[in-house]
């Protein structure tokens, strides 16, 4: 049983490094902030998880447990508001994104427009 | 075996967000590198402690954690408004008024 | 040193070390002083996992909420002060220190091939004081972290001293950068109409959370990793958090400068406070055995802490918490004030003020 939790246990583990890597390559490869953004994040968050799981399986259940959970909760927490504050820093200093159908932003391009109407319903 | 496989995997993502960070091209990606890092090193630190038979360790990951999360925020602050000490949003009430 | 696992870690230290280079020579290379900052504090978060790897946890904590946190923070803010690009310089200018770094780098290496091997036991450090605080520390002070037992209790003065080194630098800040009423009047950059919604609610949530841990570290440090210095920073951190979100006028009505300045005073007046006890009831300065007089000891409930049967060093605990107390006050309070100073100027506050 121990045995088995110990494989189950590392294998989250090697599988949260792969996303990990396949985040990094995305950052590495994608053409422009935005998508950078995204494949970040996802796989930080997502990668963070894999392991974090992982690590609860390879520990005793106790105090590590509880811990983990908490690096846990403060990865999801910090890791997707930093992105989102970066995207729309990013977005109202005037960089637009290179890749996908934006024709629906050709009528307000002024970034100070663009937010306001974002974050003004 | 996998915990040290898993502490490889990390190590080669970091190596690839720090070719982000040095080469950018705009600040934001070298912020987004740099949080990147951060969160791995957060894992890194807490899967070394399990690979030494130290989990306190994982007392030092929580504090990254939140350093990582701060120092972006600065940074993202700074990039963008060249300010540390104005706010960042509108008092909510003058929201209330506004919208 | 040919097991299979002392080879990956062999290899672990390499790969760190060789990104460190990679770090440190992205930032001699670099013209815009953001991105040698930011690198910077990519090079802090990768020593302090190398720092992991070695197994130093006391050092590591230091690093990330100083190296990462606190520097980078006040970096950003000195360079508020400045043209933010490296000005270039006459390369004549650059042949002596060139020469000099090298000589010193040389002397370095050739020095290092003269250190014991890393965790060698019959090394000096290791063989002679090392030992001694090992073997002693838990029977003389009971506290399970030696780090912590050494900084506080044997070389308390030495901690003290630390500690008044920091409040200098509060006050040297203060007197360069001004005292609290230019915080005040520091002028508001517009932010264009940007509404952080989700930074504010996380930002909100997180703020009482990183005081909780910093209390956590503070009260946990004889025990595991941390201490005074360490929480001191992160509460710190929690302080400029705020200050970043809802405005640096908002947090100098809930923080006033004025009274950061006077707990950084009285954090070490506490420390030093309990070296004199210590004197006045019959010890050395700092020796907490003598902190509490017999009559005093006597009061103290047996079950107070951990187990009622085993004897417990009362003046060595008290002692510790007391004056990791005062390290925490002071830490707080000046990283507190030097993020006023520094982000409380700007340029257009120095030509404002130059004008009238």
């Amino acid at each position: 049983m121990a045995d088995a939790l110990h494989w189950v246990g590392g294998g989250l583990v090697a599988i949260g490094a792969i996303w990990s890597i396949m985040g990094a390559v995305g950052v590495l490869r994608f053409p422009d902030v935005y998508t950078r953004i995204h494949a970040a994040s996802l796989t930080d968050t997502g990668g963070a998880t894999l392991m974090l799981l992982g690590m609860a399986f390879l520990a005793e259940p106790g105090i590590v447990t509880l811990k983990l959970f908490f690096v846990w909760a403060f990865v999801m927490l910090t890791t997707p508001t930093a992105s989102n504050a970066l995207a729309s820093a990013a977005y109202s200093s005037g960089h637009r994104p290179r890749i996908g159908n934006f024709e629906f932003m050709r009528g307000n391009d002024s970034p100070e427009a663009a937010t306001k109407g974002e974050s003004r319903p | 075996m996998l915990v040290a496989a898993g502490v490889a995997g990390l190590v080669v993502a970091m190596a690839l967000m720090i070719v982000r960070a040095i080469v950018g091209p705009s600040h934001y990606d070298r912020i987004l590198a740099a949080n990147s890092i951060g969160t791995k090193t957060v894992l890194l630190i807490a899967l070394i402690g399990f690979l030494f038979g130290r989990p306190a360790f994982l007392d030092v990951a929580l504090v990254y954690a939140l350093i990582n999360f701060v120092a972006t925020i600065a940074l993202m602050k700074f990039f963008r408004y060249r300010t540390l000490a104005s706010p960042l949003t509108a008092a909510p009430e003058k929201e209330h008024k506004n919208g | 040193m040919t097991t299979p696992f002392l080879d990956a870690n062999f290899a672990l230290n390499v790969a760190l070390l060789l990104m460190l280079l990679a770090i440190a020579l992205a930032v001699v290379r670099t013209r815009s002083l953001l991105a040698a900052i930011l690198l910077m504090g990519v090079y802090s978060f990768v020593v302090a996992a190398w720092l992991m790897v070695m197994d130093a946890a006391d050092v590591a904590f230091t690093e990330a909420v100083v190296g990462a946190g606190i520097s980078t923070i006040v970096l950003l803010g000195a360079i508020l002060l400045t043209h933010g690009e490296v000005v270039r310089v006459n390369w004549r200018l650059q042949v002596v220190p060139a020469i000099l770094v090298l000589v010193v780098g040389g002397v370095l290496i050739y020095a290092a091939g003269g250190l014991p091997n890393f965790g060698d036991p019959a090394s000096p450090a290791n063989s002679h004081v090392g030992r001694i605080y090992l073997e002693t520390t838990y029977g003389d002070i009971g506290a399970p972290n030696v780090v912590t037992a050494v900084l506080a209790s044997y070389r308390g003065f030495d901690t003290l001293g630390e500690t008044t080194v920091i409040f200098a630098a509060c006050v040297g800040v203060a007197l360069m950068l001004g005292f609290g009423p230019r915080v005040d009047t520091a002028p508001t950059v517009d932010v264009m109409g940007d509404h952080h919604v989700v930074l504010r609610v996380i930002s909100k949530m997180l703020i009482p959370l990183i005081v909780l841990f910093a209390l956590y570290v503070q009260f946990h440090g004889d025990l595991g990793a941390g201490g005074g210095f360490q929480a001191g920073v992160i509460m710190a951190v929690a302080v400029i958090l705020h200050a970043m979100i809802f405005g640096l006028g908002e947090t100098t009505k809930a923080f006033r400068p004025g009274v950061m300045r006077s707990i950084s005073a009285f954090g070490v007046v506490l420390y030093t406070g309990v070296g004199i006890v210590c004197l006045v009831n019959g010890g050395g300065f700092l020796d907490y055995d003598f902190l509490f007089t017999p009559q005093v000891e006597a009061m103290i409930p047996p079950g107070l802490l951990g187990d009622p049967d085993k004897p417990h060093h009362w003046g060595q605990h008290f002692g510790i918490l007391f004056i990791e107390l005062g390290v925490l006050l002071t830490v707080a309070s000046t990283m507190v004030s030097i993020f006023y100073g520094f982000a409380g100027r700007t340029i257009e506050a120095i030509k404002a003020e130059r004008g009238s």
